[in-house]
């Protein structure tokens, strides 16, 4: 089945691809009638409650054969195109996809002992466990994902691998109305430990659509951390998604900075299945013109003895909106948890928005879990006390700003990352 | 009691019996089951009502037909059959009260066992509580009516300020909860039956509390019961409300609309102690109780909201405040406590309009036995609240390890200069925190009085002095053995 044969449904135009797809003839079906049954959320649907998709819906689609812009620099000034996404001073494998497809060339991988890096659509062994555990009801973005995926890479750490170097992956997309659909899947086993950076950009300031999923699993006493830096262009929609499975005595820690996109949808859901795990989210947002950010995160602690804290903060000017959904799920008889949700917000203009909506649902009693949620603006008085030292209005401005934001990239535990984050974030400022 | 747990203390909660779960013996009036545009005609007539209140119950009963009950609340319960419900329901009156002697003795008796003796307070002058008391459907008595007519103040049923200030409660119901605002408020609009009115005249601080009781009697009834409580300028009013229901295996719905105006510079303070049957401990029977309870703040304007919130199998409600005139004042503190199968889905809403608008949310959860509480609470600053305020802190505590408790907060913030804080925590009774008491001599039992004391004080210390003792012993009854 390569196209869906239902009248008016919404359609991804797969004419000028050739590529296979990589999820279960089982699923797609699935996954097409879904499609062909389920309607776009609107603002009546509790999770989409603050965030419109109507440009998606509107919007048709197309996946590429070729890379359009990328076509005039491969060969040899590819690699100062590339140059510019990679973080400086940073050593390892670095694997980029270019509108949702694996390119060879760009790629290079750093063979390591216990390390296996293929994409998913040279790949028979991934394949199979692909997508078990993502629900498709209801969920038309899942399931278009669920569809139409080509490629993904697929990371394998084995047991006991604690790797040396950090998995850089950059995920780049250029031309119009171009749709992406990764489908990637990062596999930690256990007692193993790794980090891997993923870094979404954009070649052009074209209208376009990402839609990846990311499956991510834990072995227990495993470690995992993961930056996500998201500096696409302003035209850009992207629904970026992860699914994680934590297994016991394991960690796993996630740092997501926004600095781009036109609409930008995280989800995150992380599921804990074993005792004695840690959970770490943080994010940054720095918001400006018509953005619209939209953080939903959902961290289901199924078992006792487990901790987890998440902490988000952003800066919103101009008329962005940012919306953050953190939910926590302490399940019954998953007692001892600590849980710990924080969200700040710092409002710079009056026409920006902030929706904020933490929430807790515990059905276990012996446990501590709390969240808190601010929302302000520059603190006039701090900027006088700048002021008065001859600090001049517009970099007192941005040296509060960055400290607020500090916290959340000090969460960054690799220093060339943190100082590549800190500074995407400082340009981002607006001065 | 050496050795008095939380298990202990847990398993007195689940077997504490409903004080109130009595049945008034008196012959009552009640209307056939089922909704219908001739049963609203019906009810409009017995109440001997204008035109225009006919009219504007009908337009909601259209309303009504066209909505569907809402389903996000973190409930679940079996939808009311909404045609098997008498909507309308008096204790039989022979003719109206003229004096407080013309009350038959049952429901004298009714209300001295409800704790609030009339007679008494017919001889204590001064420092005591008007009430008006509405069982079932109807208001049966006014008290103070006189005293406070001397100030202009007006007090009196539903009924009767239709009949008499027509006016004033044509210019005002509805026009803060409206009647498309929800389901049960359309409901509500359709069959209201009875309730209180209250009109405090500019520059008037009204010298007494303003008490209504509400009790359902009746079985196969639902009670539907309006306040409206209008402060003019200037004005000041504090306004209690205690609500009790008699023990029955089937579950019973109550769905009121409660409306406040609180106009330039007026203060009103409206407080709740909520206790209707809440069920047995095996969940079986209880009120739905679907209430919807707004105020509306016009310039300098202050509206306080205080809930003790105890009964009800179901629990559907959010005290709000739109915040309209500039500087204007809006407060929530809210106890709830949910035992066995209870449910609660409850909180606020703080809509910011003016500029300078301030509003604090104290909410205060515990859960015991197999029951769910959830807050659920909106802040919303639009665009032009310049300096708005906000700060909301919502605590949750664990009695057992099968009972829930859920925050659900959304935050939506239009304006940048608007200051927004929120915290909640949820948590058992911390073991260490009794371990200190015990090493000072204090038995685990008086420990975790203390403790939930504490823990409720900040919201109980805003309640008036006659309504605290009450529901400080509500509580005391809700935690038998542990709160002294």
């Amino acid at each position: 089945m390569s196209k869906l044969n239902v009248g008016e449904t919404y359609e991804i135009d797969i004419n000028n691809s050739n590529q296979a797809f990589i999820l279960s003839a089982e699923l797609r079906s699935k996954a097409a009638q879904i499609i062909a049954s389920t309607d776009f959320p609107t603002t009546k649907t509790e999770a989409w409650k603050y965030t419109r998709v109507t440009k998606i819906k509107n919007t048709k689609f197309k996946i590429l054969a070729d890379f359009p812009l990328w076509r005039g620099i491969k060969g040899e000034e590819s690699s100062n195109q590339i140059d510019k996404f990679l973080i400086p001073n940073l050593s390892g494998s670095v694997i980029v996809f270019v509108n949702g497809l694996f390119s060879s060339e760009l790629s290079t991988i750093e063979a390591e002992n216990g390390l296996e890096i293929l994409p998913l659509n040279q790949d028979n062994t991934f394949k199979k466990d692909l997508g078990k555990l993502i629900p498709l009801e209801n969920e038309i973005f899942y399931s278009l994902n669920t569809f139409y995926a080509q490629d993904g890479i697929a990371i394998r750490i084995a047991k006991n691998t604690q790797l040396k170097q950090t998995i850089q992956l950059i995920f780049i997309s250029s031309g119009e109305n171009t749709y992406i659909g990764n489908r990637n899947v990062i596999r930690c086993e256990d007692f193993s430990k790794a980090h891997i950076t993923m870094n979404y950009v954009s070649l052009d300031n074209e209208l376009a659509f990402n839609n990846t999923i990311t499956e991510i699993s834990v072995g227990s006493n495993a470690h995992l951390s993961v930056d996500k830096i998201q500096q696409e262009s302003e035209s850009m929609n992207s629904i970026i998604s992860e699914f994680v499975q934590q297994e016991k005595d394991s960690t796993f820690s996630i740092n997501t900075f926004t600095l781009g996109g036109d609409l930008v949808r995280n989800n995150l859901n992380i599921d804990v299945n074993g005792q004695n795990c840690e959970t770490y989210l943080s994010g940054a947002y720095i918001l400006k013109s018509k953005q619209h950010v939209d953080n939903h995160t959902i961290v289901d602690h199924k078992v006792a003895y487990c901790e987890s804290n998440e902490l988000y903060k952003g800066v919103i000017d101009d008329q962005a909106t940012a919306v953050f959904n953190g939910k926590v799920f302490v399940r019954k008889d998953a007692q001892k948890i600590n849980a710990f949700q924080s969200n700040g917000n710092i409002l710079l203009s009056n026409t920006a928005t902030i929706n904020s909506k933490p929430e807790l649902e515990i059905y276990a009693d012996d446990v501590k879990c709390s969240h808190g949620s601010t929302t302000g603006q520059l603190d006039e008085e701090a900027i006088f006390y700048l002021k008065s030292r001859g600090i001049s209005y517009k970099t007192a401005k941005k040296m509060i700003v960055g400290a607020f934001l500090e916290d959340v990239i000090k969460r960054v535990s690799n220093e060339h990352v943190q100082l590549y984050v800190n500074s995407l974030t400082n340009n981002s400022l607006k001065v | 009691m050496a050795n008095y747990t939380e298990d202990d203390l847990a398993k007195e909660l689940e077997n504490q019996e409903y004080k109130f779960g009595f049945v008034t013996n008196i012959e009552s009036d009640k209307a056939p089951i089922g909704l219908n545009k001739e049963l609203i005609q019906m009810i409009s007539k017995k109440k001997n009502e204008p035109e225009w209140l006919l009219e504007y119950r009908l337009k909601a009963f259209e309303i009504w037909k066209t909505m569907t009950e809402p389903s996000w609340a973190h409930v679940q319960y079996p939808k009311p059959d909404f045609q098997s419900i008498s909507y309308y329901s008096a204790p039989k009156q022979k003719k109206k009260y003229e004096s407080w002697d013309d009350v038959e003795p049952e429901l004298k008796e009714t209300m001295k066992k409800l704790g609030i003796s009339m007679d008494e307070q017919q001889r204590l002058t001064g420092t005591s509580v008007a009430v008006d008391f509405v069982m079932d459907s109807v208001s049966v008595a006014t008290s103070f009516k006189e005293k406070l007519a001397e100030l202009g103040i007006i007090f009196c049923s539903f009924s009767e300020a239709v009949q008499d200030h027509s006016e004033l409660v044509k210019k005002y119901m509805g026009s803060v909860v409206p009647t498309k605002d929800n389901f049960y408020a359309a409901l509500n609009s359709a069959v209201f039956t009875d309730g209180s009115f209250c009109y405090i005249p500019k520059g008037v601080r009204c010298p007494m509390e303003l008490s209504t009781y509400f009790r359902i009697n009746e079985g196969g009834t639902g009670q539907f019961e309006r306040t409206l409580v209008v402060a003019d300028e200037g004005s000041y009013v504090s306004y209690l409300e205690g609500c009790t229901a008699p023990q029955r295996d089937e579950n019973q719905l109550h769905a009121a609309v409660v409306e406040l105006i609180a106009l330039n510079d007026a203060e009103i303070k409206y407080s709740t102690v909520q206790n209707w049957y809440p069920g047995d401990k095996d969940g079986v029977g209880g009120v739905f109780n679907f209430v919807t309870k707004r105020g509306l703040c016009e310039k300098n304007a202050k509206i306080s909201w205080t809930q003790v919130e105890t009964g009800s199998a179901v629990t559907w409600k959010y005290p709000s405040c739109i915040l309209k005139g500039e500087n204007s004042v809006g407060e929530f503190y809210s106890v709830a406590v949910t035992n066995n199968y209870q449910q609660a889905d409850t909180g606020t809403k703080m809509i910011h309009l003016g500029k300078n608008t301030k509003s604090t949310i104290i909410s205060k959860g515990i859960s015991s036995g197999k029951s769910n509480n959830s807050y659920r609470g909106l802040v919303q600053i639009h665009k032009n609240a310049e300096n708005a305020r906000n700060f909301s802190q919502c605590d949750s505590l664990l009695m057992t390890d099968e009972c829930g408790a859920h925050t659900f907060p959304y935050i939506e913030c239009k304006n940048s200069s608007a200051k927004i804080e929120h915290e909640a925590t949820t948590s058992k009774i911390g073991e260490d925190q009794i371990f200190y008491c015990n090493q000072r001599g204090i038995s685990t039992e008086k420990a975790i009085s203390l403790i939930v004391n504490g823990y409720c004080k900040e919201v109980l210390n805003q309640l008036p002095m006659e309504f605290a003792v009450e529901a400080q012993k509500l509580l005391a009854i809700s935690l038998e053995g542990s709160v002294g």
